[in-house]
């Protein structure tokens, strides 16, 4: 490699280095477009239409159609059901993990909570509640109560002891018990718990909507699958996923970020 | 009368291991007092018992003329491992056990804590920033800024290398003396009993009790390497040679 060769290698790793990092996560996607686009330029549009088809209609359907109508309905179901599961789920895994009793006693409920299929107790719902918003919303929350009260049963049950000890020594308050004992170590859990509980949900509140809702991304999706409308499919789903990449960058990791700083 | 006053009948644990039987001891005011005895004879125990930790137990421990536990006097305790909460900053951490004490006119600002023990700028550190050191330095003064009434440390330098242990020891000379606890020291090394303590209590192996008091005359710690405490060290071992085996000297 004579010098010039290595002075403009030195001068294309200077100028990428600052995005070494976004490089390595963008890398694979952009191949992975590049070549979904190739692929598409060779095949049927109906059975595999261009990115750049799909991104004209997520901008038609935005500007001009009913997508962010949609977006927001569904939405509005992940962050109620979100909610509640969250919630149901601290109350419940936290008495589960503290009290021996409360954990017997729930336990084989929790068992049969996580196993059961999702679209069963959507089904359940439907029937029981009839095809309402409260059943959707129902219907989202028993599923995922679960999986959150699992996560912080394991929490509740890895408290250190020797914390609390200190907090007797020193007589600690309650209210100081709670938010400098015991939520910090919880922290891991919760956001374990959130993480999860986001992904199932996302998915859970789309087979809902599919199945019983006259609204929401979920029934746009069946709605397009029924023309065999790939393109529109994957348009709501896209907009979707920008949806959960954005509450996830924007939201999800700088709290978490924020909060648990003390562990780097 | 003494300040506190240690009578524990019987302490044995729900698996029937009888941990403590008629240990009675009793410290006037600011006293150093050193627990000396062999591993596993319920040194921790004591201490646990004595700060309330674990209250099923034969006996009393009174401060003054009342129940330790109802008295108000206020408690430090060091554990062996530094126990501060890592996801509180070191100043939020002394924050937490300093806002449940009553000031004084002379009570000094954490700042000023920070700075007797030569933490000054550490405020805003988390104690996973801070080396194992200056970690048991925030612990030392974790118990000594609720100026506590019975200091009871369990075995506190144990895990440090030499040179931070002797600093410490000095530290800890130098917080004591300003506030004058009672102290009660664990440990099982009895040279560094020998450098920091007024009086050392050596207890038996397990059922545990006191098996000798002896007493020291000095006002300054000494080294742990010294002369002087290697001719107490000598003195005490050549009188009594089953001493640190726990054995009962009778």
């Amino acid at each position: 490699m004579d010098q010039l060769q290595i002075n403009m290698w030195q001068t294309i790793k200077r100028l990428c280095a600052p995005l070494d990092g976004d490089c390595i996560r963008l890398l694979p996607l952009i191949i992975v477009v590049l070549l979904w686009q190739i692929s598409g330029y060779y095949s049927d549009n109906k059975i595999l239409p261009q990115p750049s088809a799909i991104l004209n209609l997520l901008q038609k359907e935005t500007f001009e159609g009913d997508l962010m109508f949609h977006l927001g309905m569904t939405l509005r179901r992940v962050a109620i059901s979100f909610l509640a599961a969250m919630i149901l789920g601290i109350l419940i895994g936290l008495a589960m993990g503290i009290y021996d009793a409360v954990d017997k006693a729930l336990d084989t409920f929790l068992v049969i909570g996580l196993n059961i299929p999702a679209l069963v107790i959507i089904i359940i719902c439907y029937i029981w509640f009839g095809l309402t918003e409260y059943a959707a919303i129902i219907a989202v929350t028993i599923n995922k109560v679960p999986m959150v009260a699992i996560s912080l049963r394991e929490g509740a049950r890895a408290l250190d002891n020797k914390l609390f000890q200190v907090a007797q020594v020193y007589h600690l308050s309650k209210f100081d018990i709670m938010t400098k004992i015991v939520l910090p170590q919880l922290l891991p859990y919760i956001f374990g718990a959130v993480r999860n509980g986001l992904a199932i949900i996302w998915k859970i509140v789309l087979v809902v909507e599919l199945l019983g809702c006259s609204n929401g991304v979920g029934f746009q999706i069946g709605g397009y699958f029924h023309f065999f409308d790939i393109s529109g499919v994957l348009a709501y789903t896209f907009a979707f996923m920008l949806v959960v990449f954005a509450i996830e960058v924007l939201a999800l990791r700088p709290i978490e970020k924020y909060l648990l700083r003390w562990r780097s | 009368m003494s300040f506190l006053s240690v009578d524990i009948q019987d302490k044995t644990y729900p698996n029937e291991c009888v941990a403590i039987q008629q240990l009675k001891f009793s410290a006037p005011k600011g006293e150093f007092i050193a627990i000396v005895g062999p591993s596993g004879a319920g040194k921790s125990t004591l201490l646990n018992v004595i700060a309330g930790l674990d209250p099923q137990f034969a006996g009393t421990i009174r401060f003054g003329s009342s129940e330790l536990a109802q008295s108000g006097a206020k408690l430090g305790f060091l554990f062996q491992e530094c126990r501060l909460m890592p996801w509180l900053s070191v100043r939020q951490n002394l924050q937490l056990v300093v806002k449940h004490t009553r000031p004084t006119p002379h009570t000094k600002t954490i700042d000023e804590w920070l700075q007797c023990v030569g933490l000054q700028g550490c405020g805003e550190l988390f104690p996973a920033q801070l080396s194992g050191g200056m970690q048991r330095r925030v612990a030392l003064l974790r118990a000594f800024i609720v100026n506590p009434d019975v200091l009871l440390m369990d075995e506190p330098f144990q895990s440090l290398d030499a040179p931070t242990a002797a600093q410490l020891r000095r530290l800890l000379h130098e917080l004591w003396q300003n506030s004058a606890p009672t102290v009660l020291f664990v440990t099982h090394n009895l040279r560094e009993a020998i450098s920091v303590a007024s009086r050392i209590l050596f207890l038996s192996s397990r059922p545990s009790k006191v098996i000798l008091e002896y007493p020291l005359t000095r006002l300054a710690p000494l080294d742990i390497e010294s002369d002087d405490v290697a001719a107490e060290h000598k003195k005490i071992l050549e009188t009594y040679p089953n001493l640190l085996a726990g054995l009962h000297l009778d």
